[in-house]
């Protein structure tokens, strides 16, 4: 009975089985990425990444090119556009990235605005298809993971003393700004093959909730990515089942299981402040 | 060849000088002090040595060549590390990064990288916080985790920036006796302090103000008018705390910040 509920959806139905992988790749991405956005405080520039591929998506959806290309595109556009102002603007960096992503929303939803399923398509964009992964985007997903993992593996030590101090990676023969590009870059992977399962507005979520969740409790960087990766994946797993018992939106239902899961954390530490003392991370 | 040497040397931040015409040879085995207030120059001289801040003008070679070009050769200690507070580290990891440099990305770290870390820690008494994570220290024990860093690295020229801040008596002795040990086996050290005893237990000092006020060995440096152009003022210690004995009239141009 219980295995009937939690276990049949993904038996009985293929499209919600490759959800399901499509998920725990999305979630091993989001995992690895997530952990050095939290740790060197790039939230924002994330979530501007995220954004910024609207347009690009939008752009390709009218030409009839693939969404993938078009994300691609965009958050290449936006890294260029984030790196311009990190160093010419005098205006804190936040306010103009700010202003960057809400252009670059507006833009999407004016561009999306002149194809004919105006709404529908950007639901789509924004909160992603889950349920309509196909085999081919799989291999896809499964390739840029395998991507991220293998850089963020390569680049570990600079990753790790960019996030401990950028001055360590500099004296270490570890040039702090070509790592951050290779970060950025990493980033805006993360989202463009994110984007189709949670959408660009929750793949921010997903990027950033299973890495707090984990910062919480993890003493190694190690520990907060695989934890992170785990916590991620049983969001996918508890958003989908969700979804298909009570009729929700599935993206939304996996955003709201992986947030639930970091303040469910957090309300536990605040609870238990001895144990967090032994294991925090903050 | 000398571990650091600098002719007609400007430093200073985006091509604006905070101290000019700096030059000075540090030997190998050799201790130089940096001393001055807050703002005084003594961070952007050391971070200019470290390759960190490019000099503005004139020479500077360190360890034969242009700075960062050695980097498993020098290790740099900054005052203060803003953003590792929250990172999900334990001491010995710290520790262990110092040996990242000789090895680039790709290679492995070895038993002797291991015996280097255990050694950094026993000698600045934090092995038994290895497994401690960072968060969970003192600001004192921090320190003393980040010297560790320092001193793990085995380098040829040693970079410190107000290095026994925050160190109780204790923990100052253990550091002073390691800068020896590191020095006798002929490591250069370059300490930046506002601590006149520190200064004055090392081999040369350079008192800056914006300015070199005055650079030799510290014996003939650290006189009472030299430290009255660096720090404004000179007090001593006297029952009950410190009596400020002289004051540079009208002084007011060595606590600017940048």
């Amino acid at each position: 009975m219980i295995q009937d509920w939690l276990l049949t959806p993904f038996t009985a139905n293929a499209f919600l089985l490759n959800a399901l992988l499509a998920g725990v790749l999305v979630s091993i991405a989001c995992g690895i990425i997530g952990t050095f956005v939290v740790l060197r405080g790039l939230a924002f520039i994330g979530d501007a990444l995220a954004h910024g591929v609207l347009p690009g998506v939008a752009v390709a959806m009218l030409l009839g090119l693939p969404g993938m290309v078009g994300a691609a595109v965009g958050a290449l556009a936006m890294i260029f556009g984030i790196g311009f102002i990190t160093r010419r603007s005098n205006l804190s960096s936040d306010t103009a990235i700010g202003l960057l992503f809400v252009g670059m929303l507006a833009l999407g939803v004016a561009i999306v605005s002149r194809s004919q399923a105006f709404s529908g398509d950007l639901v789509r964009i924004l909160f992603g298809e889950i349920l309509g992964i196909r085999a081919s985007e799989l291999a896809i997903q499964l390739a840029a993971t395998l991507v991220i993992a293998i850089l963020a593996r390569i680049c570990y030590r600079p990753f790790l003393l960019l996030c401990f101090s950028p001055e360590q990676a500099e004296v270490s023969g570890f040039p702090p700004r070509r790592y951050h590009a290779v970060m950025l870059g990493l980033i805006a992977l993360t989202v463009v093959v994110s984007f189709r399962t949670v959408g660009t507005l929750l793949v921010f979520g997903m990027l950033l909730a299973p890495a707090a969740s984990a910062a919480l409790f993890s003493r190694k960087v190690t520990t907060m990515i695989l934890s992170a990766s785990g916590i991620g994946t049983f969001s996918v797993y508890a958003g989908l089942l969700a979804s298909y018992h009570f009729n929700i939106a599935a993206g939304a239902a996996i955003t709201l299981a992986a947030s639930a899961i970091f303040f469910i954390l957090l309300s536990a530490r605040q609870l238990f402040p001895r144990d967090a003392a032994r294991g925090a991370a903050r | 060849m000398s571990a650091v040497s600098a002719s007609g040397l400007c430093v200073g931040y985006q091509g604006e000088t905070v101290v000019a015409d700096i030059g000075f040879t540090l030997e190998p085995g050799r201790v130089l002090a940096l001393v001055g207030s807050n703002g005084s120059g003594k961070t952007t001289l050391l971070k200019t040595v470290a390759g960190l801040l490019p000099p503005v003008s004139g020479a500077l070679e360190v360890l034969g060549a242009r700075p960062l070009a050695r980097p498993g050769k020098v290790a740099y200690m900054g005052q203060f590390h803003p953003s590792s507070f929250m990172l999900p580290l334990r001491a010995r990891d710290v520790v262990r990064m110092a040996r990242f440099a000789a090895h680039g990305l790709f290679g492995r770290l070895t038993a002797k990288d291991e015996r280097a870390v255990r050694e950094a820690m026993a000698v600045m008494g934090v092995l038994d916080l290895a497994e401690a994570p960072l968060n969970a220290l003192s600001g004192g024990q921090r320190q003393r985790v980040f010297l560790a860093q320092a001193f793990a690295r085995e380098a040829e020229l040693i970079l410190l920036d107000e290095p026994a801040a925050n160190l109780d008596a204790g923990a100052r002795d253990t550091y002073r006796r390691q800068l020896r040990q590191l020095t006798a086996a002929g490591r250069s050290v370059i300490v930046a302090t506002h601590d006149i005893d520190e200064a004055a237990a090392c081999d040369a000092t350079m008192l800056l103000a914006h300015r070199v006020v005055a650079y030799g060995p510290s014996a003939e440096v650290l006189t009472q008018s030299a430290l009255l152009s660096t720090f404004g003022m000179v007090g001593k210690y006297q029952e009950g705390g410190i009596v400020i004995v002289e004051r540079e009239h009208g002084h007011d141009d060595c606590g600017g910040s940048h």
